[in-house]
């Protein structure tokens, strides 16, 4: 046995490695579905509903089915007595109205883009070229569309439910006896302090992941074989089973690689059941895979609320009460979650303020578009908006400057664990040093003087200056909870972690990762705990043959309850190995100390590798009495409580009020996510998601006419930034390590988006405040902005000086100096 | 997105493009397939044939002929740009070039594509007007010269007839004017919300000549004569610049839709013309 002492190795955890995975799916060189070609393989093509409302009359699928190649078309008549259900997880209330979902619609319609038929043929182009035979004959129905209109009941989307309402749910910090009466306190502002009043537009969305999601199922196994770009293939499994009557040990469920996802494949779809039901009807692998059209069209979109809101706080600027009227677009049907979207962040509405009295209600309405569910963010974006944007407006409106009437109201970092107004225990934080931290890289002082100046000379261009000092609530879990709250499953997460015989390592997890960066994360995480090398550890997902206990990605969760199950796991292989390291060293148990990858006897140069543990488990020769032949070992996780990561975001937008364009200049975000793991993989976070809260401030929204065709049905309309449109960003991290789990990480898959929107917008109207412009509905697009200066007439900066084009460099980069500081990526070994 | 099937054929000379073209009625000509495309495979379109004219040699390049640049209908977006012959005498036309789209489609998309699309959006379209462009098309009769000033009838409808191609454009030195393009878009790669060409001779610190075109203002391609006669002899300073261009939206019939309304269109248009010219100027 080599008694050489090892040296001491650098801890993966913090080491900002390039992601393992990047090469595979960057280049495409990997197993998307749509990549997947099995024996015999036939091809779907929908025939979608051009209506948003109407009945099916007549339904005519000859011709389809005598055109070259195809093989069979299957209707909602065909399929209504076998296609059961889609169901909705997590209804909103005991009583919730919840309209019928078929895959194949079978008399009704109730949005553009629902499948009417589906069209099976031995290649893709001539299903599509069948389904244009599909004769379809509709009497239209008056569609629900807008939705306080639809609120109103006045046209119903299905009038047998006699109601678009489908749920109320109510919060009151009363009642719950964790605060006062939000009624009460509000009074008591309009007596002697202050009331902000408004009402804010929550947009609707669309996730607009990059893979179009695609779907291929193989009948012809004793398991059903699927394979499906989704976030939650365990959820799949069970859906296909529980749906279609399956027994659920004859469905296997793969996610191979996945393209994104932001909550847009946290879903169990139509498709899904279609391509089950063709594959079954014709007994062939059948795939589908949707255009990008489709994929707006019919993938589920996000947000669309309207949001009441009124803050009541004494004149010197302390909050004393928030009431919330939410009304919520469901769209046509409840998918999985999305009843309970905006609930999710109902428990968040008071952020990170020492709120005493909190009151919510948020009415779900049906309408006849695509329904809503998870997108980034889900319910949490909209609830950091209302309550970022009124801490803004209550310092204007009190003449203070808007992170001083922050820091009156938070949380002070001595204060945690926090039982908040909302009920909630905030676990750990400290507003204070992130704020400071940010002020610091923002410059906050000398952009203020700038900003000072424009006014003075009229500048035509504007500078305006946001805040967004937001917390959320993630690592969706606690099971427990999820249960008081009527989800139907858990929140737990699982991992196994398997020594292989030459000392390598399988960290099997139940997460799911689309594009997040799970394998190299868990590879750091397994390979600290474990003492082996970063290159040796592999990590398995997405498949219910190989990875069978899961509760997959969504919810900024795969970290913080995954990433402790993959902790939790190695810690046993190494309590595991330690009675063979010890009869091997013929030494005690307790004497035994496990370093750097090696059982050491304490004060003695004896050791054995965890290498040579594994190898000695696998021969088996001389195992110690009772063991068995293996170091392999699983753990669940299920935390009692959430994470709460946080941060200060700051924003400087220039707006040029001859036209109304908004351009940024600055942006700086100081996040604390507790432990962070890899840095790379953060800032990548961050800057996604800081984008994706952007555009909802800036550029995107799902638009339909007054029938009810999304107008915005391609990326023409529907405009999603690209790096073109963004600055370069100056992201830091505090660290407050969660509570409770040894890794001590928080949730940063959605922190940039709940966080970035409000900062905008708050920028936006900074700048134009002086003018009398207290809103801009978002997204704040140059005609919202130009209209709001327009008819706030007279105090209007004097037109133009030329000044104005110096900001406004065509192409120039408009990137900020002290950007993109992240840290040196290191090589990932093996690439 | 699968186009419904289609014949094919790829000629290598001008003249069994245009046999092809009259060898049935629905035959349909595909240049850099970036507006063709879209619309096939959205099935908003189904011809029967498409003729490819990139194999057709004579149809491509930038050359002199006198006091004019002739470009060939198939010159790459990127052919363009990389021409400095464009860059020297038809700086509008290079500058708004740069502006279209992005690279991949710079790479495929043609200036006889744009311009025979022409989609009012288009960035190519009033560059062309405001040059003074002549079109020259090919029939099954042989050749004529349409002026850009008649060749746009209205959307996505030009003076190119059936069984007709656009073989070249010719376009008049205008060597040493100041140039620039002004686009006004929400997200970089998107179509003109409003854009104004502007390119001005400018005699000391007067501006002796002024062409002004403007994208998106209407139906077709418009060039804003009242402002171009208001610039010549005017001082290239802001002020004088403002008011010859005050008249910008004048006459224009712009569209309404989710990036803004006609009025918000014109009040754009006034704004990034005065930008554009004091710009092109050097101002
Ligand atoms: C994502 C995207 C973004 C874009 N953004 C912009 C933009 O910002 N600004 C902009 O100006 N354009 C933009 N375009 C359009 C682009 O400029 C197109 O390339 C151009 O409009 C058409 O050129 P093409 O060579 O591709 O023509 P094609 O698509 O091949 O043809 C277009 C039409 O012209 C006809 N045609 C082509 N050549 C001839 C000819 N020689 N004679 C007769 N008929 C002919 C075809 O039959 C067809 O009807 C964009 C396109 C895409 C896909």
């Amino acid at each position: 046995m080599t008694v050489t002492e090892q040296p001491a190795q650098a801890p993966e955890v913090g080491r900002a490695r390039l992601r393992k995975e990047d090469a595979r799916l960057i280049t495409g060189r990997t197993r998307w579905t749509d990549n997947i070609v099995l024996p015999g393989m036939q091809h779907l093509a929908m025939v979608r509903s051009p209506f948003a409302h109407a009945r099916i009359t007549g339904l005519d699928a000859s011709a389809a089915k005598s055109a070259p190649g195809v093989v069979a078309v299957l209707t909602g008549a065909d399929v209504k007595d076998v296609q059961g259900a889609l169901p909705n997880a997590w209804p909103a209330s005991d009583d919730q109205k919840t309209p019928a979902h078929p895959s194949i619609a079978v008399d009704e319609v109730a949005f553009a883009g629902e499948v009417v038929a589906v069209v099976i043929a031995r290649s893709a182009a001539a299903a599509r070229d069948a389904a244009e035979l599909v004769d379809v004959d509709y009497e239209e129905l008056p569609p629900a569309l807008e939705l306080k209109a639809a609120a109103a009941d006045e046209v119903l989307a299905h009038p047998d439910l006699g109601t678009n309402v489908s749920a109320v749910w109510t919060f009151d910090s009363q009642e719950k006896g964790t605060g006062g009466s939000a009624d009460e306190a509000i009074a008591a502002a309009r007596a002697d302090g202050v009331v902000i009043e408004r009402e804010y537009r929550q947009q609707r969305l669309i996730p607009a992941f990059m893979e179009p999601r695609s779907v291929v199922c193989d009948p012809t196994g004793e398991q059903l074989t699927v394979w499906t770009s989704t976030q939650v293939p365990h959820f799949v499994r069970i859906f296909v089973a529980a749906v279609l009557g399956i027994p659920e040990s004859k469905v296997r469920v793969i996610a191979p690689d996945v393209g994104g996802g932001f909550g847009g494949k946290l879903q169990f779809t139509p498709e899904e059941v279609i391509t089950v039901l063709a594959a079954r009807h014709t007994g062939k692998p059948c795939k589908y895979t949707e255009t990008r059209s489709e994929s707006l069209l019919s993938g589920h979109h996000g947000r669309d609320q309207w949001q009441r809101l009124t803050l009541a706080a004494t004149r010197d600027g302390r909050v004393t009460g928030l009431k919330v009227e939410l009304l919520a677009d469901m769209g046509a049907y409840l998918g999985l979650v999305t009843s309970f979207i905006p609930m999710l962040g109902a428990l968040m509405y008071n952020g990170i303020y020492k709120l005493p009295a909190y009151h919510f209600t948020c009415t779900n309405v049906l309408t006849n578009k695509t329904w809503t569910d998870a997108y980034r963010g889900a319910g949490r974006p909209e609830a950091t908006f209302a309550i970022e944007r009124l801490m803004d407006e209550l310092a204007a409106e009190l003449g203070m400057d808007a992170l001083e009437v922050r820091e009156k109201n938070w949380i002070t970092h001595e204060e945690f664990p926090f039982h908040t107004v909302a009920g909630v225990t905030y676990d750990s934080g400290n507003y204070e040093a992130a704020t400071a931290r940010a002020r610091e890289l923002f410059d906050y002082e000398a952009l203020r003087r700038e900003q000072r100046e424009r006014r003075d000379r009229k500048d035509p261009v504007q500078l305006g200056i946001g805040v967004s000092t937001f917390t959320e609530m993630c690592g969706l879990a606690p099971s427990r909870w999820m249960g008081e709250q009527r989800y139907a499953a858990g929140g737990w997460e699982h991992a196994e972690v398997r020594m292989l015989p030459t000392g390598k390592v399988e960290v099997v997890t139940g997460t799911s990762p689309h594009g997040q960066g799970h394998e190299t994360a868990w590879s750091q995480i397994a390979a600290d705990r474990l003492g082996v090398p970063f290159e040796d550890v592999e990590v398995l997902h997405g498949d219910t043959a190989i990875a069978p206990r899961g509760l997959d990605t969504y919810g900024s969760r795969s970290l913080a309850v995954g990433g402790q199950a993959v902790v939790m796991a190695a810690d046993r292989v190494v309590e595991k190995a330690k009675p063979l390291a010890a009869h091997m060293l013929e030494a005690a148990v307790d004497d035994l100390e496990f370093t750097g990858g090696r059982f050491a006897v304490r004060g003695t140069d004896k050791g054995a590798t965890i290498q040579e543990v594994v190898w000695a488990a696998f021969t088996s020769h001389d195992l110690p009495e009772g063991m068995v032949p293996t170091l392999d070992a699983e753990a669940t996780y299920d935390p009692d409580n959430f994470s709460f990561p946080h941060g200060t975001h700051l924003c400087a937008v220039e707006v040029d009020t001859e036209t109304g364009q908004v351009r940024m200049r600055r942006y700086v975000s100081v996040d604390d996510v507790g432990v962070v793991v890899n840095p790379l993989i953060v800032a990548g976070q961050m800057h996604g998601g800081l984008v994706q809260g952007i555009a909802q401030a800036l550029w995107e929204e799902a638009v339909y006419d007054e029938q009810g065709t999304l107008v915005t049905g391609s990326f023409v309309d529907y405009t999603l930034p690209t790096a073109a449109d963004t600055i370069s960003f100056v992201n830091d991290n505090t660290v407050t390590p969660a509570v409770g789990t040894a890794l001590g990480a928080k949730g940063v898959g959605e922190a940039g988006t709940i966080a970035s929107t409000p900062a905008v917008v708050n920028a936006v109207v900074d700048a134009l405040r002086p003018l009398g412009i207290h809103d801009v509905q978002m997204p704040c697009t140059p005609e919202r902005v130009w209209n709001a200066i327009r008819s706030a007439g007279e105090n209007q900066a004097e037109p133009t000086t030329q000044q104005a084009q110096e900001h406004f460099e065509p192409g120039a980069p408009n990137q900020d100096p002290t950007a993109g500081h992240a840290g040196t990526p290191e090589k990932g070994a093996g690439q | 997105m699968i186009p419904a099937a289609f014949d094919y054929v790829a000629p290598t000379s001008l003249d069994e493009a245009l046999q092809a073209l009259g060898s049935g009625d629905d035959v349909k000509v595909i240049a850099g397939g970036q507006s063709l495309l879209p619309i096939l495979r959205m099935r908003l379109n189904a011809p029967e044939r498409l003729v490819d004219l990139g194999r057709i040699e004579e149809l491509r390049g930038v050359s002199e002929e006198g006091d004019s640049l002739v470009i060939g209908a198939m010159t790459t977006y990127s052919d363009v740009l990389d021409s400095d012959l464009v860059r020297q005498h038809a700086a509008l036309l290079h500058k708004a070039i740069r502006e279209v789209a992005d690279p991949q489609i710079r790479h495929r998309g043609t200036v006889g594509g744009a311009l025979v699309h022409a989609d009012p959006a288009g960035d190519v379209g009033a560059p062309a007007l405001a040059l003074d462009a002549e079109l020259v098309v090919a029939g099954p009769g042989g050749e004529r010269t349409v002026a850009a000033g008649d060749f746009f009838r209205d959307l996505f409808e030009t003076a190119v007839g059936e069984g007709e191609l656009l073989t070249r454009i010719r376009i008049p030195k205008h060597t040493g004017w100041g140039a620039h393009y002004e686009k006004f878009v929400r997200v970089a790669h998107q179509w003109s919300i409003v854009a104004v060409g502007a390119t001005v001779r400018v005699d000391g610190r007067t501006i002796a000549e002024a062409r002004v075109g403007l994208t998106n203002m209407g139906s077709t391609p418009l060039r804003a004569t009242a402002v171009e006669q208001a610039l010549v002899g005017k001082p290239a300073t802001e002020e004088a610049v403002r008011e010859a261009c005050a008249a910008a939206a004048e006459g224009t019939n712009p569209p309404s839709d989710l990036n803004g309304d006609a009025d918000y269109r014109r009040h754009l248009a006034t704004v990034l013309t005065r930008r554009a010219v004091l710009t092109a100027a050097g101002a």
